[in-house]
């Protein structure tokens, strides 16, 4: 096995992993904040790609795409979040609406073709690994990096603001933050429009990275992005409280599972079995807690009540409820 | 100021479930009326409750807050005039948020919210004074999550969310149904506190008889949608049971031996 070979797919893998972490941000907002696994977010990835390489090859500076990119994705979750609170279609069903839609759209942007390569254009990841005179893969690393962490500090902010508070109790309890005033259907469309802005922003940079958009790269993205939520919970889960190391351990569920890819393509494995795999995991990091808690419950079950004698020690040491 | 005029509301509507919840309901509130609500199951308390929360539309009549007519406005538009307390302590607040946050998307209820920053030392301090009202303990928990608060102690939180900006109308829906009784009557004692306190006007349905005759200082009894008694002053501090008992039966026609309400008078 050829070590530098080795290393090489690794840090492709961890740049992929980081700039795919944006987009698991965006995921994280929608499925762990609101409770809606959003289908949206295969589309608007792949639309993110689209703007940003259309516009880089029209001569627009690659920031400027970039965010062109991502104010796409932003509206296409906006679309998303009219189907679902203005029309009360069910969340799944507008995302896919939108994704399927997107399909036609995103080939309308690329003029048709199925595939846009950025040949030799500046990009933000060119820009930086001319000028440092690093790889495309190092330099991907580095602004992954950069944008995680501002894409980090602007959630922890946005969501300790007022809006952003009304908006995490609206996927908390609905109910009660309407009675409380907010109107939970702009509170829903402002998150998805939020979570796949950052999706559209993770396709732009994917793009660049990996010099073409192309009309299939977001397929499955929603099944990696719950992947590495999932990951990253089995990971640092029971270490992290914070809202933000929360996020943080989404993008290393993230990184790590880019890792998995990078090495298990390495080892031989067929690309397109990684869908495959991805489904499995996310399959069994979804039904494991499931299994074992009723696992859990029958093997304590006992006809005699062994547990009463040490209830009842503890609760006259007394517990905190009143 | 809180005026309800011929408001009606049937659910299910040519369905084999059609329910006239509510049957051209009339009520007109007093500034700082303490209204407590009987009647038995199903006799449409909760309707009118939801009804002037906005919770549904109703099918006509209108109702007036202030003044203002806000009969079809949302739920959320009305949310500036009123404070609720539920009868599941589960719906009141946030599990997965902290105390303090909680409070503060409260002490936020009918106003602008922005891009402020949510939670700062100034407010905690008033949320700590708060809590400390409550005689729970809680004034040291204050970035404890709500969901590892007993139900009690969920329901008194959700009362002082209820009213931390002031509204102009409380709606209680049974709120200590679920508790057991020695929490139900301390969520009780400090529900009376806090009405008193600020002065509220406030409409408490309740199934305990004796706490609809000794709270506020109004009583109406609900049957079949509509208020089928209506007493206040002098005349509701002589009331006992055995008067509201006969006058259910009166008024109605019927008799309620199997209802709730007898269980729990
Ligand atoms: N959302 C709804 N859809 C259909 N029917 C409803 C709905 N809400 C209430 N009802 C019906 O309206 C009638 C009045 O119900 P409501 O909940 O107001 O009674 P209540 O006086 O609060 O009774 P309880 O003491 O049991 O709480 C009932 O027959 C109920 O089944
Ligand atoms: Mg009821």
């Amino acid at each position: 096995m050829n070590i530098n070979g080795l290393l090489g797919s690794l840090q492709s893998g961890v740049a992929q992993g980081v700039l795919w972490g944006i987009m698991v941000l965006g995921v994280y907002i929608t499925y762990k904040l609101l409770d809606i696994p959003d289908l949206t977010a295969d589309g608007s990835f792949t639309l993110g790609g689209c703007v940003t390489t259309v516009a880089i090859l029209a001569g627009i500076n690659p920031i400027l795409a970039t965010l062109m990119g991502m104010g796409a994705g932003f509206l296409a979750g906006a679309v998303t979040g009219v189907l679902h609170t203005f029309f009360d279609i069910p969340a799944i069903l507008a995302g896919i609406l939108t994704q399927i839609g997107l399909w036609s759209v995103n080939l309308r942007i690329m003029g048709g073709k199925a595939n846009n390569p950025l040949l030799k254009a500046d990009t933000i990841v060119s820009f930086f690994s001319d000028r440092l005179g690093i790889s495309n893969s190092q330099s991907s690393m580095l602004v992954g990096i950069l944008l995680i962490l501002l894409v980090i500090l602007f959630l922890y902010w946005f969501f300790g603001t007022e809006i952003g508070s009304a908006l995490r109790a609206t996927g908390d309890n609905e109910d009660m933050i309407r009675a409380l005033g907010v109107n939970t259907g702009h509170t829903k469309l402002l998150a998805l429009a939020i979570s796949n802005g950052l999706i559209g922003l993770s396709g732009a940079m994917v793009a660049q990275m990996q010099k073409y958009a192309d009309i299939n790269m977001g397929r499955g993205a929603i099944v990696i992005g719950l992947a590495a939520i999932v990951i990253g919970e089995v990971l640092l889960g029971r270490l992290v409280k914070n809202f933000g190391f929360k996020l943080f351990s989404a993008v290393l569920g993230s990184v790590v599972y880019f890792i998995i890819q990078a090495l298990v393509l390495r080892f031989g494995m067929d690309a397109n079995d990684m869908k495959l795999l991805s489904a499995l995991m996310v399959a069994a990091a979804l039904a494991i807690p499931v299994a074992m808690s009723r696992y859990n419950i029958k093997k304590s079950y006992s006809e005699n009540d062994l547990y009463a004698d040490e209830h009842r020690r503890l609760e006259r040491k007394g517990g905190k409820e009143s | 100021m809180i005026e309800i005029t011929h408001v009606s509301k049937t659910f299910n509507k040519g369905t084999v479930n059609e329910k006239r919840a509510l049957d051209n309901l009339n009520l007109k509130l007093n500034e700082g009326d303490f209204v407590t609500i009987i009647g038995g199951n199903g006799a449409g308390k909760s309707t009118m409750l939801n009804a002037i929360a906005g919770t549904f539309p109703v099918d006509c009549g209108k109702i007036t807050i202030d003044g203002t007519n806000v009969t079809m406005d949302p739920e959320y538009k009305r949310a500036k005039y009123i404070g609720r307390v539920f009868q599941d302590p589960m719906k009141g607040t946030c599990a997965g948020m902290q105390i303090e946050e909680n409070l503060a998307l409260a002490k936020r209820r009918g106003q602008h919210r922005g891009l402020r920053w949510q939670l700062n030392d100034k407010e905690r301090e008033l949320y700590r004074e708060q809590l400390a009202t409550l005689g729970l303990g809680l004034e040291t928990r204050l970035s404890d999550k709500v969901g590892l608060l007993s139900g009690g102690q969920r329901q008194a939180v959700t009362l002082l969310m209820a009213t931390i900006q002031k509204p102009k109308l409380l709606l209680l829906d049974e709120h200590t149904a679920a508790l057991d009784p020695a929490t139900a009557s301390k969520v009780l004692r400090l529900t009376r506190e806090i009405v008193e306190s600020h002065h509220l006007t406030a409409l408490m349905v309740t199934h305990n008889m004796k706490d609809a005759l000794t709270i506020g200082n109004r009583l109406i009894m609900m049957d079949h949608g509509t208020i089928i008694y209506d007493v206040s002053g002098e005349e509701k501090m002589k009331l006992t049971v055995e008067d509201l008992l006969t006058k259910f039966e009166e008024a109605s026609g019927t008799e309620f031996s199997n209802d709730r309400m007898m269980l729990s008078k």
